[in-house]
């Protein structure tokens, strides 16, 4: 077996113990002007309050030491900016670099959100802005931008949906949810109050409509519907769907997470949808940081506009903008202050780049998704046949009767290059490789990827071993999850010994040599 | 690994075992293969009351969690403290020292209705898998 | 379009290798009459000039030019340029939740040290990977001593953040949380004999800010004991993280909830920011958010990884206790790389010029006649003072002379009919302290 791997090269990469074992008293890595008052006496002060000794164990470094110590830190990640990140349902596309400078700049960054509203009328239209623009892609109604992510925002939608069916005397008990639904869902609604229900997909992966129709009744507050579903197919009943859910009087709530497949093409609020969230860090391009922040609007029909949690975007007299926060009906605050602002700032950046042109994003990313659907099919198994949309779930099952599966499958990429798809998810796809390229692939992107995932199918077909052991060209091999999850040990602590500098064994070391394809482990 | 003939056995992969009044309940070792390394084991305090059926704890691997639900009804008198410690005697002595719950019965007849050793390895057997490890 | 790295030639031959004639094909499945016929509505395209005269635009309609003495759970707080520099590299910027650990190494080391730092600041035995603020992981923290006690009735203090208490209130409608309002007195801290009266053996958790939203600093060590006796747990918020540089941490609570955006995070108009939640580690099954745990690979090599996952909400579906999936990894980073910049003796010394500079505004401005202040507790770098006459006129006063003043605690506490919240950071300087002390006395002077 010989595989060529063709996107990444080893490359001599920096070792770096932690910032506390650096430490040396007396080293500072950052100076204050001097005091130009007189200095307060903190025992006086401050009385049996005051800290004598400091934070104890807290670094002491210079700054030379920090930046080197954090830039080495980083080139042990991947990133969007060295590569595809092929994961379903994320959309890791391109994080403009505008988007951060515009973030920062003075008049934007240092504004505090109880300064008087005369003097924040900048970001006041900025939000006022993203209000409208949002409003226009989703086709709802009204929208809040409190969120700080999507799971809150799911379940601020939940929180609107109670409140509106409180006022009309019964909030019900039960909300319906997809079996391949994300576990966000289920726990939001619990969180939410209600009782979770879960609706049977058919054989096409599609919620089950005649199921439906039975499983809709008076105590059912409302369905909460990925579109497309997270095997990226479009759900075509959902007009179907949103009729019988209304016709008992419950609400359809949309997972907004695969918007990407949607925007500029079609409009949730056409559809039926009564209200939804969105994830600006997905389909609006603001960065996920290695894991946040984010910000998860609520957008929604008229009827749901009076329970939204404040404060409330208004205009008055003159064109002025205001946030109100006097509202009776107002489900209230959902975090303080008034949103995650700073991203908020980067999605508007983003919107205003494209402009009516967003649609050629979505189209791009549907374009990549069936370019690799139509290269791998025969060479994973596809469980659904639908069409797919802006992204593809494939099976382990070929691969799976060599022993190999699909998180194995995921750590032989990372040899290739790629970060790993989505496995394991959605649950009613056992095995499930779950691949999601986005707009911001280009075909040369796309064909590596392809090739990579051929290559792979290959390797488990005839070495299955390699794939197996997978990754071998990364910093640190499998980690060990289960002495993490018995044993946690979750912090530094002063008495415990740096490790020996790290250093390949001598069995790596071997199969560590530059720009020789990687065979089996020795 | 052999299913001990004087236990019975439940559709949900616990076992229980009666001796002088006192049943003992743990999961199988059908369970703790299905489970993989366990990493962390939840159980009630003595004294709770266990519903036949119904959840009593749980036991966690990284990436999962299972309920375990009770074989008969009771109260619990005792729950093996050397789980938290060693939550990994699980995989390696599901019916023995891994034992995770000590019951006084309310019902002892309960236990008649489950599955002996020989019903329970057809019933997995039934499930695909090799029963003896 | 600049973001896509298509040409139309490329799009052309890629619809001819999957077979499709257009693009339009692939959205055969939407059902025709709901796809868009018409171009959306939308302000573009912008070039990225035109983006960036759009933002400048904006902040010129903010408040540039004018000085704060606000602060109230925003803080302004000098940054080093070293943090921008770290937390926009491309790895740190553009990666991904570190699921794939393998690949993911720099970010787990740093929330690693990040809780390590946050243990070490709250005396606290452990921290997560950071919520998404200080309001919603008081609240997060509140719902952990219900699940860790199984009672449901809860004691704030009045003194907690106004907006902390709504959204507390927020999340307690559907969960069956009794929450109830614990006054102040005099000394502007907790009403002990009032603590004392209401705590039962029904109380999950007792809740207060140190330093509270007066400015007056707690006594967590004294609450304890009575808290404890009642079987409930301690909680404690902590808006202002800067204090812990020079405060005694507040060892003695049970879980510490603190928001981290005084660590090198600006005050971007309310967010993104960071919360934390701290707290022993017999509760670690009970806290909610990720938490990265250190371990070693295969051949011995230390690593980190995100542990105790089963907590979270993606594996417990129905059975979670927290929907936060997410939590502010950036934000956090920039916590991170800020507190090593400043290491200990810098927060030291950040702290003590705040407090110092406090000390100076307050002594400054209880020259003016009228002026005093309210309570008697000892504070950090904020201090309620009261007026002769209204907070609103005397800050609408100060806006002509290009000060924003302090924040009006009328509004959130109508008893304090004439109290305004003054904050001084390291950031102002003496000169404008002396400004704004001389724009006061201009005003109060004002005929009414």
């Amino acid at each position: 077996m010989n595989s060529t791997i063709k996107k990444a090269t080893r490359h001599t990469n920096q070792n770096e113990g932690l910032i506390f074992e650096k430490s040396s008293p007396g080293k500072r890595a950052f100076d204050l002007p001097p005091l130009d008052v007189p200095a307060a006496d903190p025992a006086r002060a401050l009385g049996g309050h005051y800290r004598r000794e400091g934070v104890q164990g807290f670094p002491e470094v210079s700054e030379i030491e920090v930046l080197r110590h954090f830039t080495r830190l980083s080139t042990w990640n991947y990133a969007i900016d060295l590569g595809m990140y092929p994961l379903g349902s994320c959309t890791m596309k391109y994080n403009p670099r505008v988007n951060e400078l515009v973030a920062r700049l003075p008049g934007i960054a240092t504004e505090h959100p109880y300064q008087p509203q005369d003097l924040s009328q900048g970001c006041l239209k900025i939000l006022r802005l993203l209000e409208q623009c949002l409003l226009e892609i989703t086709g709802m109604d009204a929208i809040t931008l409190q969120p700080a992510a999507g799971a809150q925002g799911e379940l601020t939608g939940l929180l609107l949906i109670r409140a509106y069916l409180q006022k009309q005397g019964n909030p019900r008990k039960k909300v319906l949810i997809p079996d391949s639904a994300h576990g966000t869902n289920p726990a939001t609604a619990v969180i939410a109050g209600y009782e979770v229900e879960n609706i049977r997909s058919e054989s096409h992966g599609q919620i089950d409509v005649e199921k439906l129709r039975e499983q809709v009744t008076g105590d059912v507050a409302a369905l909460m519907i990925t579109n497309p579903s997270t095997l990226g197919i479009f759900e075509q009943r959902i007009p179907e769907i949103a009729e019988i859910l209304h016709a008992k009087g419950a609400l359809l709530y949309m997972d907004g997470a695969n918007m990407n497949a949607l925007a500029g093409v079609v409009r949730p609020g056409d559809l039926g949808v009564d209200v939804m969230h969105l994830n600006l860090h997905k389909t609006f391009s603001t960065p996920h940081g290695g894991g946040g922040p984010g910000a998860g609007p609520v957008a929604m029909k008229k009827i749901l506009e009076p329970f939204r949690p404040i404060p409330i975007l208004v205009e008055k007299d003159g064109g002025r903008l205001a946030l109100e926060t006097v509202r009776p009906d107002s489900i209230g605050r959902v975090k303080a202050f008034s949103g995650n602002f700073g991203v908020l700032v980067r999605a508007l950046a983003y919107i205003l780049a494209y402009g009516p042109g967003i649609r050629q994003a979505t189209e791009d990313a549907v374009l990549n998704a069936n370019y690799i659907r139509h290269h791998l099919e025969g060479v994973y198994e596809l469980p659904y046949s639908l069409p797919s949309m802006h992204e593809v779930v494939f099976s382990d099952a070929l691969q799976k009767k060599n022993g190999v599966n699909t998180m194995d499958i995921a750590k032989r990429l990372i040899d290739y290059g790629f970060h790993p798809y989505t496995t394991a998810f959605p649950l009613i796809v056992p095995g499930a490789l779950m691949i999601e390229p986005t707009e911001s692939e280009s075909r040369e992107e796309c064909d590596l990827f392809i090739d990579a995932m051929r290559s792979i199918a290959q390797e488990a077909a005839d070495s299955p071993e390699l794939v197996k052991a997978a990754p071998h060209t990364t910093r640190v091999r499998r980690l060990d999850e289960v002495g993490a999850a018995r044993k946690p040990i979750l912090r530094w602590k002063p008495e415990t010994p740096a490790p020996a500098p790290l250093e390949h064994s001598a069995k790596a070391h071997s199969k560590h040599a530059m720009d020789t394809p990687v065979g089996p482990t020795a | 690994m052999a299913y001990p003939a004087q236990y019975r056995y439940t559709k949900d992969h616990e076992w229980i075992s009666l001796a002088n009044g006192v049943a003992t309940v743990g999961i199988t070792d059908y369970a703790q293969h299905e489970l993989g390394d366990v990493v962390f084991v939840e159980l009630p305090k003595p004294g709770t009351k266990i519903e036949t059926g119904k959840s009593f704890g749980t036991v966690e691997s990284v990436k999962a969690v299972s309920e375990i639900y009770a074989p008969a009804a009771g109260e619990v008198l005792e729950a093996n403290g050397e789980l938290q410690n060693a939550p990994e005697k699980i995989n390696s002595d599901p019916h023995g020292s891994a034992w995770l719950i000590k019951v006084r019965l309310a019902n002892p007849a309960e236990v008649n209705a489950l599955m002996d050793a020989a019903a329970y390895e057809k019933f997995i057997a039934e499930k695909g898998q090799d029963a003896s490890a | 379009m600049r973001y896509l790295p298509k040409s139309p030639a490329e799009r052309q031959e890629m619809l001819a290798a999957i077979g499709a004639k257009s693009i339009d094909e692939l959205f055969s499945s939407i059902p025709e009459r709901f796809r868009l016929k018409r171009t959306l509505q939308l302000p573009g395209p912008l070039s990225e000039s035109e983006v960036i005269d759009y933002f400048q635009q904006r902040a010129a309609e903010n408040s540039s030019g004018y000085t704060s003495f606000l602060g109230a759970g925003v803080y302004n707080h000098l940054r080093s340029v070293v943090t921008d520099a770290i937390i926009q590299r491309g790895e740190f910027l553009t990666s991904y939740t570190p699921y794939q650990a393998e690949i993911s190494q720099g970010t787990l080391q740093a929330v690693f040290e990040f809780q390590t730092l946050m243990c070490q600041l709250t005396g606290q035995e452990v921290a997560n990977a950071s919520m998404w603020d200080g309001s919603t992981a008081t609240t997060e923290a509140v719902l952990m001593a219900e699940r860790i006690t199984a009672r449901q009735r809860v004691l704030v203090a009045r003194s907690l953040h106004p907006e902390y208490r709504d959204v507390m209130r927020t999340y307690a409608q559907n969960s069956g949380l009794a929450i109830e309002e614990l006054p102040y007195e005099k000394t502007g801290t907790l009403d002990t004999g009032a603590l004392q009266r209401a705590l039962k053996d029904d109380v999950a958790a007792v809740v207060v800010q140190s330093p509270n939203f007066f400015g007056a600093i707690e006594n967590p060590a004294e609450l304890a004991g009575a808290v404890h006796a009642a079987g409930a747990l301690l909680v404690v918020a902590i808006t202002e993280g800067v204090s812990l540089g020079l405060l005694q941490p507040p060892a003695e609570a049970d879980i510490v909830a603190m928001e981290a955006q005084s660590f090198g995070l600006p005050p971007s108009y309310g967010g993104p920011f960071a919360g934390v939640v701290a707290s022993r580690e017999k509760f670690i099954r009970q806290m909610p958010g990720r938490l990265a745990g250190q371990t070693t690979d295969s051949e011995g090599r230390r690593g980190f990884v995100l542990t105790l996952a089963t907590r979270e909400q993606h594996i417990r579906r129905e059975k979670a206790t927290s929907n936060i999936c997410t939590n502010q990894a950036l934000c956090a980073l920039a916590a991170t790389v800020h507190l090593s910049l400043l290491g200990k003796e810098g927060l030291r010394e950040m702290a003590h010029q705040n407090l110092s500079k406090a000390q100076f505004a307050l002594g400054e401005l209880e020259k003016l006649p009228g002026v005093r202040r309210a309570f008697s507790a000892p504070f950090f770098n904020e201090f309620t003072v009261e007026l002769p006459r209204s907070v609103k006129l005397a800050n609408a006063a100060l806006l002509r002379e290009k000060i924003i003043g302090p924040y009006v605690l009328g509004t959130a506490y109508p008893e304090l009919t004439k109290h305004a919240l003054v904050c001084v950071t390291e950031t102002t300087s003496r000169a404008e302290i002396e400004r704004f002390v001389a724009a006061l006395r201009r005003a109060l002077e004002q005929p009414l």
